[in-house]
């Protein structure tokens, strides 16, 4: 694939490459500076990896301090940078560019500070989000956004996409999670956003920084939310004929008053993928599987669950499985969070991420369909069912670029009927490169001018992450 | 002058037309709330006041749309109807700033206003998907949208959640929301010092039973004793089941009693509202800091500022705070409280004169005000909305 164009590197910044690693090296620890093509090269993409850019240079940074001066050294320099978490983006986001630094946090990762009274983490902004919820489990406690990619991604990445999960439907994405970030500005001055208490002064600074795809600065440490873990967690599988009746269901749970920690859904491809990766005992007589975890006592979950069970009968439920023990609820998480590992092991593919207003589900299915079928494509279709957040999985064989650039074509085609219908564009995985171009179908030009504006406030020459999110066409600087 | 537009187009011209007169412009919802901030030197006022009604409702998706001047009260009425709510159970401000009027609910967005809840369900901040708003070049922006998971873009909404006007007028907001709960009850422990009282907090607030609000008066606001509260909302079963588990874990503390209904609901309509305050002479303080350093910033406070008083929210994390008016009404001594203990006060209810000489909202480090001025001129390149309602000279 070759459809997303990457701005012209720089070559004056190409010719000065020895003159910019020498001034780097001055900055940081030997260690801290790869240079080497070989080592340059697992830099070179992140999850979509159908698209590459070698970097002029790699820094891994040990402290902020350090940060702040390959920063100021970088600007100085008028050289770009793209901030790198775990690399795990699946919209291009740390994708970089030739005449780019790649700064990346992930030899900071520390947790700093855990404080159960106040309910609250420090933690460095390398550190993996699962590594959060393992410092504070054992004392019955987690870090509520919950990607898939947990035991990779880093705070920091998760910062800069406003990362979600399986759980958010209750506990709301990272921006709901976060309490303060101490970033890094271009001018190399570090700045504390935020912090112990719940508001901070002045404009939402922190709101904004969350979800800015490293186009604002560095995220060196994170203060994040710590929250109880509920007495016992149990999903429970639900399988329908088909997804009109499953999205009929979802709408009918919320509108009676539940909500549910999770409500996951799959489509028969996605389950045949999904069980056959993980043994997780799903029913395979199904058009449509709904997981719905419910949390409390044991008796809380029951009385939930008669709930819930009452109304899926209602809407034609064919199977009714609730996990047995811990191991079950193991497998069934694990099927449902593999589901991209899953089908990258039959097929090549491309996750898309747009949301749409739960009640348009049946018609966006169907239409989606459409799509697919029309470019002879397939598809597997997990998502977000209680905020309406879709994944298809467009499959396809990368070996073939006209199939390849076929899956993209069906992916905007996804997108733009996501727009259509009221909602958006991308709901976790951020624009990055992918959806870049795709803007202009959500937003008009003063919209996008007054987001440019804001942007330049923090790097009005972007330097920061410039290629994404932003079309490369028709930018403003101020 | 008084602008009343009742479409966006009208809007639009407005503000264009002070664009090119280049004079401050106030903005007004239902101006119960206009003391907030610092006092202003507009000279024409635009209101929200024709631009009213919902325009989208969704129960089964959660999310309801209204026009900026919709009055907060339809906005609740549209939405208990059907079983929900509003998740932040937003203050009431008119008895403690003893204004009148109807609170309207592009207010509620352009000042994050929030209240108990904001513990467990976020602020209006968390709860606001998407907004529609005129910036100073007189063009309708909007961003986010009507769907909760939404990461499309910079998220301008959080930056205008909590900017006081002062970056645009909001024509038209969208929340999401969430259902009411079956059964609402309060636990009260009493006779609990205020460090006790916090220990009680944070422990509920660790516990698995999810306390949904929880709150700490100390003696002399609103009765004789001093009263912790730990409030419960969810089906009838589990409540009793919680209020149970709760009092048995934080038995130490004494047996509370447990009330409902009308009594719990009116205790924290005083707490949401700080309506304690409500009716007094004295200047009204709002601290936000971690919540295990309340009760030492209050302690700090009380040995500074003679006469204080003050009461808990958000677990400790919120402390409502009412001082003698004459000077500056204590701004340097509880600045200096807070220093060491991190977190920032705000003053709520004071005279002009004082909202006008003393920093209402925090002082911010140089670099994040060079930010704030930049984002100001971003939005706002003529300075014309709410000039100096945030910070002087922005
Ligand atoms: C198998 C798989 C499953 C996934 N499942 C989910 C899911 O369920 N939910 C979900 O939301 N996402 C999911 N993702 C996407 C991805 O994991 C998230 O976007 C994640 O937050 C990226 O984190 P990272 O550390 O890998 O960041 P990177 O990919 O390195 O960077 C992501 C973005 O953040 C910026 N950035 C990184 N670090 C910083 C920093 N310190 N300061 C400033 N900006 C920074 C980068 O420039 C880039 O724009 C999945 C990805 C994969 C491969
Ligand atoms: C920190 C603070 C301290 C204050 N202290 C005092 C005081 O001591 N005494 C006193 O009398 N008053 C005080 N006020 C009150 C205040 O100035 C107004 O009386 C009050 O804002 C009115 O609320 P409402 O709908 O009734 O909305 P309004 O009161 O009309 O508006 C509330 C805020 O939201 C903004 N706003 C409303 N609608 C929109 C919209 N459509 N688009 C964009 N912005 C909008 C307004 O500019 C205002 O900043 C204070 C205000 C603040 C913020």
């Amino acid at each position: 694939m070759s459809a997303i164009a990457f701005p012209v590197p720089d070559a004056g910044i190409l010719a000065r490459r020895d003159a910019i690693i020498a001034g780097l090296a001055g900055l940081v620890a030997p260690d801290a500076l790869i240079t080497s093509e070989d080592e340059r090269r697992p830099y070179e993409t992140d999850a979509l990896t159908a698209y590459r850019r070698m970097p002029l240079a790699v820094v891994l940074p040990s402290t902020t301090q350090e940060v702040a001066a390959v920063l100021r050294y970088c600007g100085e320099q008028g050289v770009p940078v793209v901030p790198r978490g775990a690399g795990t983006s699946l919209a291009g986001g740390a994708i970089p560019q030739e005449d780019a630094v790649v700064i990346g946090v992930s030899k900071m990762n520390r947790i700093l500070e855990i404080d159960y009274a106040n309910r609250v983490a420090k933690v460095q902004a390398g550190v993996t989000n699962l590594a959060v919820t393992g410092a504070v489990s054992a004392d019955g406690f987690f870090y509520a956004p919950d990607p898939s990619s947990q035991l990779a991604c880093s705070i920091g990445g998760n910062i800069g996409m406003n990362s979600g999960g399986a759980h958010c439907l209750k506990y709301g994405v990272t921006t709901n999670n976060v309490l303060g970030v101490t970033l890094v500005m271009l001018d190399g001055s570090i700045v504390e956003i935020g912090g112990g208490h719940l508001d901070a002064p002045g404009y939402d600074l922190l709101g904004l920084i969350i979800g800015s795809e490293g186009q604002l600065g560095i995220v060196t440490e994170a203060t994040v939310r710590i929250l109880r873990s509920a007495e016992g967690a149990r999903p429970v599988l639900f399988g329908f004929p088909t997804s009109v009746e499953a999205g009929a269901a979802v709408a009918a749970i919320i509108g009676a008053g539940i909500i549910p920690v999770a409500m996951e859904f799959m489509d028969k491809p996605a389950i045949e993928i999904c069980e056959a990766f993980a043994h997780a005992g799903y029913p395979m007589d199904c058009g449509a599987l709904l997981i719905i975890e419910v949390e409390g006592s044991e008796a809380e979950m029951d009385a939930q669950l008669a709930r819930i069970v009452a109304i899926a009968r209602e809407h034609g439920v064919g199977t009714v499985k609730e996990s047995k023990s811990a191991m079950e609820t193991a497998a069934i998480w694990k099927g449902r969070k593999s589901a991209f590992g899953a089908t990258g092991r039959i097929a090549d593919y491309i996750c898309m991420d747009g949301t749409i207003p739960t009640g348009q589900l049946p018609f966006v299915l169907e239409r989606m369909d459409e799509i697919i079928k029309g470019y002879g494509l397939r598809v597997a279709n997990v998502f977000h069912a209680g905020d309406g957040n879709l994944h298809p999985l467009i499959l396809y064989n990368c070996n073939d670029p006209i199939e390849a650039q076929k899956a993209e074509d069906a992916g905007n085609d996804i997108l733009k009927l996501c727009v259509e219908v009221g909602g958006c564009l991308t709901g976790e995985h951020g624009v990055g490169i992918e959806k870049r171009d795709l803007m202009t179908v959500q937003f008009n030009e003063a919209d996008l001018h007054q987001q440019q504006r804001v942007r330049a406030v923090f790097d009005p020459r972007w330097l920061l992450n410039p290629a994404k999110v932003f079309p490369l066409e028709g930018r403003i600087a101020a | 002058m008084l602008h009343t537009p009742t479409t966006e187009a009208q809007a639009c011209a407005v503000v264009a037309s002070i664009v090119e007169a280049r004079v401050p412009l106030a903005i007004r919802g239902g101006g119960t709330r206009t003391g907030l901030g610092r006092p202003d030197n507009a000279v024409s006022t635009i209101t929200s006041a024709g631009l009213t009604g919902i325009t989208l409702y969704e129960p089964s998706e959660m999310v309801i749309g209204a026009k900026a001047g919709t009055p907060l009260k339809l906005i609740e009425e549209t939405l208990a109807a059907r079983g929900q709510m509003l998740p932040f159970e937003p203050m009431d401000h008119r008895a403690l700033l003893g204004t009148e009027g109807e609170p309207t609910i592009g207010a509620i967005a352009a000042g994050n206003i929030s209240g108990p809840r904001r513990i467990n369900a976020g602020a209006a901040r968390d709860s606001l998907i998407g907004i529609k708003l005129i910036n100073g070049r007189g063009e309708l922006v909007k961003s986010g949208g009507r769907v909760m998971k939404n990461v499309t873009g910079l998220d301008l909404v959080k930056l205008v959640a909590g900017s006081f006007g002062t970056l645009g007028f909001l024509t038209e907001v969208t929340f999401r929301v969430l259902p009411r709960p079956e059964r609402i009850v309060t636990l009260i422990w009493e006779d609990l010092a205020d460090e006790a009282a916090v220990a009680l907090l944070s422990g509920a607030l660790g516990s698995p039973f999810e306390p949904m609000a929880a709150a700490h008066l100390p003696a002399g606001i609103g009765a004789e004793e001093p009263r912790t509260l730990l409030r419960l909302e969810n089906f009838s079963a589990s409540i009793s089941y919680r209020a149970a588990e709760l009092a048995r874990l934080l038995k130490a503390h004494g047996r509370p009693e447990l009330v409902e209904g009308r009594a719990s609901d009116a205790l924290w309509r005083e707490v949401r509202d700080a309506s304690f305050f409500a009716g007094t002479q004295e200047a009204v303080w709002r601290l936000s800091l971690a919540p295990t350093n309340g009760p030492r910033a209050t302690a700090a406070i009380a040995r500074t500022v003679p006469g204080a008083r003050w009461f808990y929210d958000w677990g400790g994390g919120l402390i409502w705070l009412a001082v003698p008016v004459d000077g500056e009404a204590g701004a340097a001594a509880i600045r200096a409280a807070l220093k060491p203990l991190g977190g920032h006060a705000t003053l709520v209810r004071a005279p002009d004169a004082v909202r006008a000489a003393v920093p209402v909202f925090e002082p911010l480090s140089e670099p994040l005000m060079r930010v704030t001025a930049g984002i100001k001129k971003s939005f706002d390149p003529e300075g014309i909305f709410e000039p100096g309602r945030m910070y002087a000279g922005i």
